[in-house]
């Protein structure tokens, strides 16, 4: 018996190149020939490209090609492609410019003269709503289903809410679950607000850098990606080519949070400027174009209403968003309202909300894209209630949390597992809420006590991917990955469960990822919290099928039917005589001699094209075993992280201080505890961040960001938490994937970013400001009386 | 002409190994050379290819510059060159200025404080970040100031002594070396000159000129930082308040001396930074903390009187309650 791998603390394969600096990225790789390019920006939020001027340019010494729009496929100004002749925000690229060194590049970059036309442009949605306000785009605003149109609401609906309620005309999506009025007026209290989220940009440490070159026809690209399988169709349609014809390396990605989901669209500019000059082009995305090009989750201006009974329960949830899209759209409006509807279980529930164009950075998602910001937004209101029910907030998040019978979204439907409560007890038990609570509202010399429960759910699983497996010569275990390497160790912990279907040790087990040349199968994307479920299940799924190729090789050579053997310990034996049997390298060698379906020459007609492509290349190299992901599931997956914070906010300066961090997840079986503990650490730290100080700020007159460094835009640092943050698991196998393990990258960003702005209100007496991020000034502001520095409704300050 | 960041433009780079010889250097090349000292300022200009000097004098290999050494008869000197880290750690600095231990410790971060120096830290320019994106405004030669108009993000600008331009003096050690009542030394005109100044006569505000944070003018060279004999039974304060707890610069800070007879104030130094274009020394406070016991109530009066003059911009009118709490602090919570 090998030894027991699921939950066990083991190194994945490539922490050693990363602690040594050995770990290659995108920028790292070099080819023979190889030149650099650079990028010129839209200086206008919004404009019309009439002429570029590239004759001093082109004139430069060094200087091997310029690469317009047009040289890209694509003729639809409403789709983003790399680069643009009308650009939509500050920063966007219109072209690209190839030369034998950055320094020439820059200085062509320099040397041209482009004549753009100013456009109409818009930072704040509502500005963009309102009767002969600016639309973000040429053909419109805001858009409805898959149409883009202009909405403009009367001028009476900001008449009514005034400055300080969110305006709420038309919106483009409505859904509702009973009747939210009836809810209300059943409702022993009821609370609302206008509540703002900020946009931040991602910042992921790696840039998306990017570097190509062709050969035979081929582009070989390396590049920063989240995902390696579903990268390479989304590189292909930028440039008009094959999937096929994409050999896509990216063993490393220095972060992505959602925003290198299947790359990025300016891998299209390196890619096509090789094509066009005939060398291999490296593009260095710099810091402050990452601040650019690299995506922001997309801001809320939104309102919320919410009733509850005396006994804590909730009646009604009525919630209206605006979301802030930037210039080509985002769906995280959308998700709040599926996570809402989750984390409290309304009796009634009406949503609406409406995705307005902005002349900013474009979105995407960002870890939980729209749970962790509703999430913020609401948890503090459920205090509100909570205080004036006078129910405990621990019992309030229980009295309405869902359970294994619970439901999401409009059409309710239902979970696979909900072990919410148990999380809610064990994060209590953990922080020990009952003593922490009791610290509220103390206070000593100039310093307040808060504390506060962030309850956060997310989608964490999709089913339906392949996974494949390889048994060598040499007896190893090939585990091929089609995820990519984000950093979570995905690669490594979902190979764990083929391992552990056959009972065999971690050290026979070769990982094969990072390169679509190693005949990778079909994946999700290493997005959405899905990897941990859709690829335990892909590999356990190719790993049955390897037992059953195993035990049929075995009655073949050594006699007897296929299931009087078993597999075990790198071995395929009898079970009634260990004796009887070979062992993997064996049963490598006599697979190849059989060929067919035992190695590789035959693959599952449900398998993914990408996969059998991968199974037929991989025919002869030993016992080949591929298989789709055709498991049962009933329902929605989600996991939980439960977030608890103890603040000390300084009353004379408005500053906050984490004094302690703590949180507790449902997320299924723990696969990796350590690795578990630092995807749920970081997350918390995330969260915490967008409620504390990360801020996204554009000068209004003339729609320019000035958060684009780092110290400017203010993303948490580790000495913003404790020393030691506190996790516990509650370990409880979700009972409709094999191996019962749920997806966690998402719903700790907002535990954390609830749990602060949770305890920031605590400290303030339930004071709730409304708004992130809740910095000295506001908070300061408020304390002192003093007029706020922002109005209610007012975004990217 | 496109705009293109991050990308350093060529420039002819200087490396003497001696004060003269940056001075001659300094004094060739004028108006084109370019004072390089940590590089945690200089580079953010030359990366966003704003300020593009056509020559780079790097005073990195200048030892007369480094280290600390006791004067005669008491006090400290300090190499302008010596790194904020070697400053928060040196012993005879930790033994009687406490106070400029904590202002440098809380720099940025661990490795900004290797590399900055505390005449860089001391002379670094205005963070505006109107200014620091290249708008052509008062202080880079133009002829408005963005930060100030109805509509400005000016959360983080100043309170006090505006004059055309609303920027603030970023520094963490300014406001302390002017509670400590340092001297600035400056050699110029080829260095036979050599000039001391009071640290708060050191900083220039944008009436004096517009265009500079202090004195330096092309051709000086800010050479050591001299503290005078720590004042026996002094208390002191210090505070920086920022949004996150490394590699911010302050919102506020304050520094205050409290040189005590008995249980009453003799004499007090009082600075506060990040709230006007130069680190602000508080003399009507200070007037109103000598001879008291620096009670709660004093405290106040102090911080009251210390922000009598102030006006807020649209969106930092926190700072004025800042401000008065931070003073208010220097005094009650001196130790």
């Amino acid at each position: 018996m090998a030894e027991n791998l699921i939950g066990a603390d083991i190194a994945p394969p490539d922490l050693r190149a990363k602690i040594t600096g050995r770990a290659r990225y995108a920028e790292d790789f070099r080819a023979e020939g190889m030149v650099f390019a650079k990028l010129l920006a839209s200086p206008m939020p919004h404009a019309r490209v009439r002429g570029v001027d590239t004759r001093a340019a082109e004139a430069m010494e060094g200087v091997l090609g310029i690469l317009r729009a047009s040289d890209l496929p694509g003729d639809d100004p409403g789709r983003e492609k790399a680069l643009t002749d009308e650009p939509k925000y500050e920063g966007e690229p219109i072209l690209a410019v190839a030369a034998v060194d950055e320094t020439t590049a820059a200085a062509a970059v320099e040397a041209i003269r482009v004549d753009l036309e100013p456009l109409p442009f818009v930072l704040d949605p509502l500005d963009s709503l309102r009767e002969g306000g600016p639309d973000a785009r040429l053909d419109g605003n805001v858009r409805r289903g898959r149409e883009v149109e202009t909405l403009k609401w009367p001028a009476s609906v900001f008449e009514e809410a005034g400055p300080d309620t969110l305006p709420m005309g038309e919106a483009t999506v409505e859904w509702a679950v009973g009747d939210v009025e009836a809810g209300f007026a059943a409702a022993d209290a009821v609370v609302e607000e206008t509540i703002v989220h900020q946009s931040v940009t991602h910042h992921p440490m790696e840039p998306r850098s990017c570097m190509a070159y062709w050969q035979n026809g081929k582009l070989f690209l390396h590049g920063s990606t989240q995902s390696t399988a579903r990268t390479r169709p989304v590189v292909a349609a930028m440039l008009d080519i094959d999937a096929d014809d994409v050999v896509l390396v990216a063993e490393y990605c220095g972060g992505g949070f959602g925003s290198k989901i299947a790359g990025s669209p300016i891998m299209a500019v390196p890619a096509a400027l090789s094509r066009k000059i005939g060398r291999p082009v490296m593009l260095r995305v710099t810091r402050y174009e990452e601040n650019y090009i690299g995506r922001a989750r997309a801001g809320f201006q939104g309102w919320a209403r919410l009733g509850f009974r005396a006994d804590g329960r909730m009646t009604a949830l009525d919630l209206y968003l605006v979301q802030d899209s930037g210039p080509y759209g985002a769906s995280d409006f959308t998700t709040a309202g599926l996570v809402s509807s989750l984390s409290y279980q309304p009796e009634n529930m009406r949503f609406r909300g409406v995705p307005v164009y902005t002349n900013t950075p474009p979105r995407s998602a960002q870890r939980a894209p729209g749970g962790a910001q509703i999430v913020a937004m609401l948890e503090p209101l459920v205090d509100k209630a909570a205080r004036e029910l006078d129910v405990d907030r621990l019992e309030i998040r229980k009295i309405n949390a869902a359970g294994h019978d619970g439901w999401v979204g409009a059409n309710q439907g239902g979970l696979t597992s909900a072990y919410v409560r148990e999380a809610l007890d064990l994060g209590a038990s953990v922080f020990d809420w009952d003593a922490k609570k009791a610290l509220s509202g103390r206070r000593e010399g100039t310093r307040v006590t808060g504390v506060g429960i962030g309850l956060s759910p997310f989608v964490s699983g999709t089913t339906g991917f392949d996974g494949l497996l390889v048994v060598r010569p040499d007896g190893k275990l090939h585990v091929h990955q089609g995820i990519g390497n984000l950093g979570t160790h995905s690669i490594a912990d979902t190979a764990r469960a083929a391992a552990q279907v056959l009972d065999l040790a971690w050290d026979q087990v070769v990982v094969v990822w990072g390169d679509t040349s190693k005949h990778l199968p079909w994946s999700s994307v290493q997005a959405g919290s899905q990897t941990t479920h859709a690829h335990t299940r892909a590999n356990h799924a190719a790993a049955e099928a390897l037992v059953g190729l195993l035990q049929e090789l075995a009655a073949r050579d050594l006699g007897g039917s296929p299931g009087d053997y078993r597999v075990a310990d790198g071995r395929v034996f009898r079970a009634r005589d260990r004796s009887v049997g070979m062992d993997f390298a064996r049963a490598a060698r006599r697979a190849i001699e059989l060929g067919g379906k035992f190695s590789g020459g035959e693959a599952p007609d449900d398998l993914h094209d990408m996969t059998k492509a991968s199974v037929a290349g991989l025919a002869g190299s030993g016992l080949v075993a591929a298989a789709k992901d055709n498991y049962p599931r009933e329902g929605a997956t989600f996991s939980w992280v439960i977030g608890f914070c103890q603040v000390e906010l300084d009353v004379e300066t408005g500053q906050v201080e984490i004094v302690d961090l703590a949180s507790a997840a449902d997320c299924g079986t723990v696969l990796h505890a350590r690795s578990l503990a630092a995807q749920t650490n970081g997350g918390l730290i995330q969260g915490v961040g967008m409620a504390m100080s990360q801020r996204w700020v554009f000068d209004p007159k003339w729609g320019i960001p000035f958060t684009k460094r780092f110290y400017t835009a203010r993303p948490p640092g580790i000495l913003d938490v404790p020393r030691s943050l506190r996790f516990a698991a509650v370990d409880q196998p979700d009972p409709q994937t094999p191996v019962g393990a749920k997806g966690i990258g998402e719903p700790p960003v907002g535990a954390g970013e609830a749990a602060y702005a949770c305890a920031v209100a605590d400290a303030m007496g339930g004071r709730c400001l409304c708004r992130t991020p809740l910095t000295a000034d506001m908070i300061l502001a408020e304390l002192e009386g003093r007029p706020r520095p922002y109005g209610t409704l007012e975004t990217h300050v | 002409m496109a705009v293109i960041r991050d990308m350093i433009p060529p420039f002819e780079l200087y490396q003497p190994t001696d004060v003269d010889a940056a001075l001659s250097l300094l004094r060739e090349h004028r108006d084109d050379a370019w004072v390089l000292a940590g590089g945690l300022d200089s580079f953010d200009w030359f990366k966003d290819r704003i300020k593009r000097p056509a020559t780079v004098v790097d005073l990195g290999g200048v030892e007369a510059l480094k280290g600390i050494r006791e004067r005669d008869g008491g006090g400290l000197e300090i190499g302008a060159m010596t790194s904020l880290a070697d400053v928060a750690e040196d012993e005879a600095v930790r033994a009687s200025y406490p106070l400029l231990v904590e202002s440098a410790g809380l720099v940025a971060t661990p490795q900004i404080r290797n590399q900055g120096t505390l005449g860089g830290n001391i002379a670094q320019d205005t963070r505006c970040w109107y200014y620091r994106s290249g708008w052509p405004c008062y202080r880079a030669g133009g002829n408005i100031c963005y930060a100030a108009t109805p509509r400005s993000m000016n959360r983080e600008h100043c309170i006090l002594g505006a004059s055309r331009c609303v920027a603030v003096n970023p520094s963490d050690t300014a406001p302390a070396l002017v509670a400590l009542d340092a001297q600035m030394l400056v050699a110029r005109r080829g260095g036979e000159h050599q000039q001391g100044y009071a640290a708060a006569d050191f900083f220039v505000g944008p009436a004096i000129d517009i265009t500079r944070m202090t004195v330096l003018e092309p051709g000086d060279l800010l050479t050591r930082i001299v503290l005078p004999a720590p004042r026996p039974g002094a208390r002191w304060y210090f505070e920086k308040v920022r949004d996150r707890k490394a590699w911010d610069f302050s919102l506020a800070s304050v520094a205050s001396v409290l040189e005590m007879d008995g249980d009453r104030v003799r004499d007090a130094r009082i600075s506060v930074n990040g709230v006007a274009p130069v680190p602000v020394r508080c003399e009507a406070a200070e007037a109103i903390v000598r001879g008291q016991v620096p009670g709660d109530e004093i405290a106040l009066a102090a911080g009251e009187a210390a922000v009598e003059d102030a006006h807020p911009l649209r969106h930092n009118d926190y700072k004025i309650a800042l401000m008065r709490n931070l003073v208010r602090r220097s005094v009650r919570d001196a130790a």
